[in-house]
């Protein structure tokens, strides 16, 4: 729709364009939340399967991962303009997080 | 652009959430607090994957003898279910509809009752069927702290956006409450982002041993 523009001034038309951006950035959602359901079934039933635990941790890992940035980034829109300071505080946090977890975790073990 | 400003949904801001000074200031605030949310979940995680199974004897009971998936799928999917309905109660928010973002609302706080019910009818199970106490042993004390923090985290959310929905049942939307609405929204996605560690590090992991 050419004559859809955001800038074009006219509130009719801007207020139309952004229903209709809305409307499409639902649909993405609704594709993300198929995603991270099918993301967990999978998980599910790859511990359900009984697979070696070599196979089945790494692999339940990494959908874990992969869900939780389709949550940050769609769900909670992350990936909109103006996230910078976000960013910034979710990435510091899961460094410090991932250090925590990695010397508790060798502390313990080893 | 005041914050008591009556609006049409033709008026109303592309990013209500952030129209004004003291929204901008929340949403930035919010998201120091969820960064640091992280860090104290990930200290309660690394807690539990130390002292994991840690029990004083084969008498007590370890993660692969508790655990049950299909009580533990059925909440992710409650809790990721109403993860996508906060989604749309926002999206009717930016769309000035607010009869329908409180509709949505409250489809999320009954999938979240939901969850806290299968998660208090888990806890009194382990604690009756298997003397899975917080104070029985390490694993115990691990287990109830993070995955009971996760619960009393789903309890605040759900006190947090009845509270939003009662308060402004009369007064629609403004400029001063889109905000609170929206953070509100983001710490019931932050919830389920814990979840998802939750049942991959606990249940999931706990399973193979």
């Amino acid at each position: 729709m050419a004559n859809l523009h955001p800038n074009s001034g006219d509130p009719k038309v801007t207020y139309e364009y952004r229903r209709k951006k809305h409307a499409e950035e639902m649909r993405m959602q609704v594709i993300t939340f198929t995603m991270m359901i099918f993301f967990t079934v999978i998980a599910f039933a790859a511990v359900g399967a009984g697979f070696s635990k070599w196979f089945i941790v790494p692999f339940v890992l990494l959908l874990a991962v992969v869900q939780v940035i389709f949550q940050l980034y769609y769900f909670m829109h992350m990936s909109h303009k103006g996230h910078e300071a976000p960013q910034l505080f979710m990435y510091s946090g899961v460094i410090v997080a991932f250090v925590t977890i990695l010397a508790f975790v060798t502390i313990i073990w080893w | 652009m005041a914050a008591e400003q009556k609006f049409t949904p033709q008026t109303w801001p592309e990013s209500p959430e952030q129209a004004t000074l003291e929204g901008k200031n929340k949403f930035l605030g919010f998201w120091f607090f969820l960064g640091g949310e992280t860090v104290l979940f990930a200290s309660l995680f690394a807690t539990y994957l130390a002292l994991k199974d840690s029990v004083p004897s084969d008498t007590h009971a370890k993660a692969a003898d508790l655990f049950e998936l299909p009580l533990v799928f059925l909440m992710t999917m409650l809790l990721l279910t109403s993860s996508l309905t906060s989604v749309f109660a926002m999206y009717h928010m930016k769309n000035y509809n607010f009869k329908k973002m409180q509709q949505w609302l409250f489809i999320t706080v009954v999938l979240g009752l939901a969850f806290l019910g299968c998660e208090i009818y888990e806890f009194n199970h382990y604690y009756h069927e298997y003397e899975h106490k917080f104070t029985s042993s390490a694993f115990g004390s691990a287990f109830y702290t993070l995955v009971g923090f996760h619960g009393g985290h789903v309890v605040f959310g759900l006190s947090w956006i009845i509270a939003l929905m009662i308060r402004n049942a009369k007064r629609g939307l403004n400029l001063y409450n889109a905000p609170k609405f929206y953070l509100a929204s983001l710490y019931w996605h932050f919830i389920d982002v814990v979840w998802v560690f939750i049942f991959t590090v606990v249940y999931l992991m706990g399973m193979v041993g």
